[in-house]
């Protein structure tokens, strides 16, 4: 095991974590917009939000990204293997950050709401600067929680073609004949992130004004 | 006369099959402060959370100042207002309730400017400008930066009054607004109520605190089992409780001071 092979994968674990906070992130903004559809109580938006939950909560993410994959050229869409990428992961990890902020928003007391509406505040203005930042706040540890389930899931992008760190680390393994001490270092490199993200959440969590008494 | 400030006219209102509010009639008149007293659950909530259309009447119509609050009357039938409609009729009111529900992501600051930005559409400095004004009134002007967790329960309700009185209100409405506190933090949020009554706001105060009733109240209305059963001055009501239930409830309100004081 040689310190260029190490920093073969350090730049490989770049492509992972870039992968993984922007899916992320945008998970999360496709998290909150469908908790707006699943809260709107129009019809049409309640369901698409239900069967778009449904479906990428219970097909497994392999499945979603070969379907991605494969499904969007045959209708004529090309698509990098990056855009597929981030387009898997950032669908399914949205359905699972709207479960997770089901509970956020329920929790939000309604005292909370009735004060937003004597304040004359539409339901709309409600549903952003009230409801929203304290479900957030309510679910913070469940979504850094994701954020490691996430960061390990991005493993499987290489099926659509992404050389991140566990890809190159089958490359290199292969390549050298040296499996072992690569994908130890490989594990220790998620480990290594996965912790830092730990920390951070924990101190985000602690740095973060109050929760709603009750 | 005068128009008064809220007029509640036969208005009922049923949880399921529960009647908890009986063909209420009541004129609240402009400038003064009206007490609502009763027992444990004969409606008083409810009547005041009417009056801010937070629950809907089953039947009768309520008017803010002549004008009908979340429903219209046309040709003896109630239709339900828009949303838009509701709104304007509501910025005439001011809310404060029993648990404060002051929004916990915000500082005292953000509280109160929240809605003169977001819904007056003020700039952020004009906004806060103002905000900062209303958090002075209630003495709280060095806890601006505070959240509501780092405010005692005290503190937390004179934000929630300056919040309120921030969008410029002309009715006041309180639920309970100090018995989620500690005994020795109502008297500061006494004394800001008292300082708005002497402005010649329009308050109407659901109250357990007898003395404030007594003291700061114009007039009195008595609750319970959801009947308006007695709506009087407060000298007439307390010197010489003539309705059986109403000396009742004060017989058993003394009977409980006297009991914390064993
Ligand atoms: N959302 C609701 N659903 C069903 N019943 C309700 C609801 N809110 C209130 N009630 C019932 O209506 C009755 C009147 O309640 P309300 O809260 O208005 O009483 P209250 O006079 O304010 O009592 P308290 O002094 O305890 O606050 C009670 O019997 C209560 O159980
Ligand atoms: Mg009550």
């Amino acid at each position: 095991m040689t310190w260029q092979l190490f920093e073969l994968l350090l730049q490989a674990s770049l492509m992972t974590i870039f992968v993984s906070v922007t899916s992320i992130l945008l998970g999360l903004a496709f998290a909150i917009g469908l908790s707006a559809m699943r809260m709107s109580g129009l019809g049409p938006l309640v369901w698409f939000a239900r069967i778009f939950i449904s479906f990428f909560r219970g097909v497994p993410l392999l499945v979603q990204l070969l379907l991605i994959f494969n499904l969007l050229p045959a209708i004529g869409i090309s698509l990098s293997s990056l855009t597929t990428a981030l387009i898997g992961l950032s669908l399914c990890t949205a359905a699972y950050q709207a479960e997770n902020l089901r509970g956020g928003f329920e929790g939000v007391p309604r005292g909370l709401i009735e004060s937003a509406e004597m304040a004359g505040l539409s339901p709309v203005q409600s549903f952003i600067w009230i409801r929203t930042p304290i479900a957030l706040r309510l679910t913070f540890p469940a979504l850094v929680n994701e954020a490691i389930l996430i960061l390990k899931s991005s493993s499987l992008v290489s099926v659509v073609g992404m050389i991140e760190l566990t890809k190159m680390a089958q490359n290199l393994a292969a390549s050298t004949y040296m499996p072992l001490p690569i994908f130890a270092s490989a594990g220790l490199i998620y480990l290594a992130i996965n912790w830092i993200v730990a920390i951070a959440g924990r101190r985000a969590e602690a740095a973060l004004p109050g929760l709603p008494a009750k | 006369m005068t128009q008064p400030a809220i007029s509640v006219r036969n208005v009922s209102k049923r949880f399921g099959d529960t009647l908890v509010l009986k063909d209420i009639n009541l004129e609240v008149p402009r400038g003064q402060v009206s007490c609502l007293i009763g027992p444990s659950g004969s409606g008083k909530s409810t009547l005041l959370r009417c009056m801010a259309f937070l629950e809907e009447a089953s039947a009768g119509m309520i008017e803010i100042e002549g004008e009908a609050l979340g429903f219209s009357e046309k040709d003896g039938k109630r239709r339900r207002q828009t949303a838009a409609e509701l709104r304007r009729t509501r910025s005439k009111i001011g809310m404060v309730f029993q648990q404060f529900n002051l929004w916990p992501h915000m500082t005292a600051l953000g509280n109160v400017s929240m809605a003169l930005r977001r819904v007056r559409g003020l700039g952020r400095k004009e906004a806060e400008a103002r905000a900062m004004a209303q958090l002075v009134k209630v003495g709280l002007e060095a806890r601006a930066g505070h959240y509501p967790s780092q405010l005692s329960g005290g503190q937390q309700q004179r934000v929630a009054i300056a919040r309120a009185l921030a969008l410029e209100p002309t009715i006041m409405l309180f639920d309970e607004p100090t018995s989620a506190l500690d005994p020795e933090l109502t008297g500061e949020v006494l004394n800001v109520m008292r300082a708005l009554a002497d402005e010649g706001m329009t308050m109407v105060v659901v109250t357990h605190e007898i003395g404030f009733a007594a003291s700061v109240g114009n007039n009195v209305c008595f609750l319970d089992h959801g009947q308006l059963l007695f709506h009087d001055t407060p000298e007439t009501v307390f010197a010489a409780p003539r309705h059986p239930r109403l000396e009742q409830f004060l017989d058993t309100y003394l009977d409980r001071g006297a009991q914390m004081l064993r």
